[in-house]
């Protein structure tokens, strides 16, 4: 039976398993949003922007490991949906968009709506599509989705004619994808993971770095398998946060420019790094001329360009988190146990001393809120149940350093390209995904104003997202540079107008709530994870000196960090002078 | 060190472009690339004269690799290849000079492939150091135009990875 392209796009989502399209309409895609009309089966949610969509999307697909999709019309629907792709792009989440584009004979004449979206998307998609003819479509559709969930994955967008959308063909949905061009390799190789294992027994200082990629490949037992069969501590990047448990006896936290202390240290003094799904970011390495000093490397990736990328490497393995990490635990247990035990028990003994000496830490206030206190009332009053989404700047990393977070895909947070405005929208679309789960944008006054207009998709679809508020009036963490390293020149990070939250929320018929002293906090919080069935904006006034620390300078080595505690003693004793 | 890199690629529309700003976005250097259809018609090569450390090298040829419409990547470099490269070269001698131009031709094994009034057109084919030496040798007689192919590379049988 012929089938239009439009309708050959609804039933390849659907063969795909697709339930939530997150969407705009527009010209060249009313024919595609006409059949969505009745569906039953397909529910688009309308968002009010497309960048809105795009990290809905995208939260939606970080939060279940499914991709999510978009629907937007060409071009500003279609360039409005850059910035999403590159963060999806940055972070390895599968997202597939689909754009409308001005019909093939019009292509290139400047028509109405009409953007190069494929050449705009080309750096920031794992791959995208430009449709010509209606019997390549479904194709295209099937390989899109196969191409952005396997192997490292990210986003593609497929960008359809609007003939191409109107043509009619016989419909053929074919059940196997085969492309010459990409073969990604699961299985690590034998031969280096028995390197890996003779390190690992031969290592006195060893830690684990975790990363996305663990997230990714589902691969939080075997990592947890690994860490307790050896007793090894587990370290885990702003996008591994939640691969292991916060909580367990073995979890150092974050590495890097806001890093704990002791992992910073750990990394520094280590003589073992198996790096798992990680890539290296300069945010986690510091100087790299100074990044592990001591250590050999075992790089563990699917993607073999991001080996010896940035650092070099002793022992890498190009493969899944998860096979590797089952194979290398499997060579692990053939060994002796008990040797490297004992060898790594003054090493978790120093590190005991490090996490002691310097945990993360602020100091309570009975007047003013800070802000790390409401993120920790967050974790207390949900008991750690929620998924947790940031913006990006001090919001984000107070978020990382106070919530402990026990499982993955509970932490949604656009860690490579640090998006603002990531954050709200992406709690709506996990929200989407899981109706019933507390879900909180962990944010900040200027982040959230980037994508605010999403309230009203949040109230339409009855989404009772939570939206934390840290509100300093400032863009915090350029202030936070602006102070420690432009001479206390704040050049445009205050934030003159900022609106009244609590009325926002309201006039958009949201619930708005506000906490300008400490006491006040956790009635706040109580209240809003009371509603169940629109969103909450909780605005907290919160201390506006408030700084991100431990902090590892731009182009420092991990260990020379600025401790907030000296930075304190030091601004006292500057009090004191004068 | 240069690197002569071979790329087998999917012969549709955009691949160039993929390529291309691949090199542009990361910061890689391009001396020369050619492109053409191979004996399928489906793919195509593309022959990539680079320079750059063997980290960027091992980067490149990766970055390559994981392009989806990127099927095959050599590095001819690395192995033992035959370098081809075309020129055609219009050159204005003086009248004294027209025997001796034909002459080097004639050494070069190149062919004059146009001639009018004032200048012969000359086509000559081969490695990079041939070509550099003709070149240096018409200098003098005054070179008005001069286009060049770019590398094209295979790897000798038996060579091949």
């Amino acid at each position: 039976m012929k089938k239009t392209g439009a309708e050959i796009v609804i039933e390849c989502l659907k063969r795909e398993g697709v339930k939530h399209i997150f969407g705009y309409p527009g010209g060249v895609v009313l024919n595609i949003f006409d059949l969505l009309y009745d569906d039953k089966d397909l529910k688009l949610i309308l968002t009010r922007h497309e960048q809105g969509a795009v990290h809905a999307a995208d939260g939606y697909a970080r939060a279940t490991g499914k991709p999510g999709v978009v629907l937007v019309t060409s071009g500003p629907g279609a360039t409005n949906t850059v910035t999403g792709l590159a963060t999806a792009n940055m972070d390895s989440i599968p997202v597939v968009v689909l754009s409308g584009q001005v019909p093939t004979k019009l292509i290139g004449n400047d028509a109405f709506q009409e953007a190069d979206i494929v050449g705009i998307t080309r750096p920031c998609t794992k791959h995208n599509y430009l449709v010509k003819d209606v019997a390549d479509l479904a194709r295209t559709i099937r390989e899109a989705f196969y191409i952005a969930t396997t192997g490292r994955p990210g986003p593609v967008l497929i960008d359809l004619p609007k003939d191409v959308t109107n043509d009619k063909t016989n419909f053929h949905w074919p059940e196997k994808v085969t492309l010459r061009g990409y073969n990604p390799k699961y299985e690590g190789n034998k031969w280096m993971i028995k390197q890996a294992a003779g390190l690992i027994q031969k290592a006195k200082r060893p830690v684990i770095i975790a990363g996305g990629g663990v997230i990714s490949s589902n691969a939080s037992k075997e990592l947890r398998e690994l860490a307790e069969l050896t007793r090894i501590p587990v370290i885990m990047t702003l996008m591994g946060l939640g691969a292991f448990p916060g909580t367990h006896e073995l979890s150092l936290g974050m590495p890097g420019m806001h890093g704990s202390y002791y992992a910073n240290k750990a990394i520094q003094e280590a003589d073992l790094l198996v790096s798992v799904g990680m890539r290296f970011d300069d945010r986690v390495t510091g100087r790299i001329s100074d990044f592990a000093p001591h250590a050999k490397i075992v790089h563990i990736d699917i993607d073999p360009t991001s080996i010896r990328k940035n650092v070099r490497v002793d022992v890498p393995i190009v493969g899944d988190a998860k096979r590797v990490l089952r194979d290398l635990v499997q060579e692990l247990k053939k060994s002796e146990k008990k040797q490297w035990e004992a060898v790594k028990k003054a090493w978790l003994k120093q590190l005991e001393k490090w996490k002691k000496e310097h945990p993360y830490s602020y100091e309570f206030d009975e007047e003013v809120i800070k802000p790390q206190y409401v993120v920790e009332r967050l974790y207390d009053l949900t008991k750690g149940d929620a998924i947790i989404s940031t913006e990006v700047g001090q919001n984000q990393m107070w978020a990382a350093q106070f919530f402990k977070f026990d499982k993955p895909r509970t932490f949604l947070t656009s860690g490579g390209l640090g998006t603002m405005g990531y954050g709200f929208p992406a709690a709506m679309g996990a929200q989407v995904a899981f109706p019933n789960k507390t879900v909180i944008d962990i944010a900040g006054d200027g982040s959230f104003q980037m994508n605010i207009q999403e309230l009203a998709t949040c109230v339409t679809y009855k989404l009772p997202v939570k939206v934390a508020i840290l509100n300093n009036m400032y863009l915090g963490m350029v202030r936070q540079w602006q102070e420690l390293f432009y001479g206390e020149r704040y050049s445009y990070s205050y934030l003159d107008v900022v609106p009244d939250f609590v009325k926002v929320a309201e006039a958009y018929g949201a619930v708005g709530l506000r906490a300008t002293k400490p006491s006040e906090v956790d009635d706040v919080i109580k209240e809003a994870l009371k509603v169940k069935d629109k969103p909450v904006v909780m605005d907290f006034i919160v201390d506006w000196k408030e700084k991100v620390y431990p902090m590892v300078p731009a182009g420092a080595a991990l260990d020379e960090m600025i401790l907030g505690e000296e930075k304190k003693k030091k601004e006292k004793k500057l009090r004191a002078v004068k | 060190m240069r690197h002569t890199i071979s790329v087998l690629v999917e012969n549709k529309f955009g691949v160039l472009a993929r390529i291309s700003s691949l090199f542009s976005g990361r910061g890689y250097n391009i001396e020369s690339l050619s492109v053409g259809e191979t004996i399928d018609p489906k793919t195509s090569i593309m022959t990539i004269v680079t320079t750059g450390d063997d980290r960027i090298i091992e980067q490149i040829t990766k970055q390559l690799n994981k392009l989806i419409d990127v099927i095959k990547v050599t590095d001819l470099t690395e192995v033992d290849h035959v370098e081809r490269e075309m020129v055609l070269i219009k050159v204005a001698p003086k009248q004294d000079d027209k025997a001796e131009v034909l002459r080097l031709t004639e050494i070069f094994r190149g062919r004059v492939v146009d001639s009018s009034p004032k200048t012969y057109t000359v086509e000559i084919t081969g490695d990079e150091s041939k070509i550099n030496a003709f070149v240096e040798l018409m200098r003098p007689f005054g070179i008005k135009e001069f286009v060049r192919t770019g590398k094209i590379a295979i790897a000798r049988e038996g060579f091949k990875k």
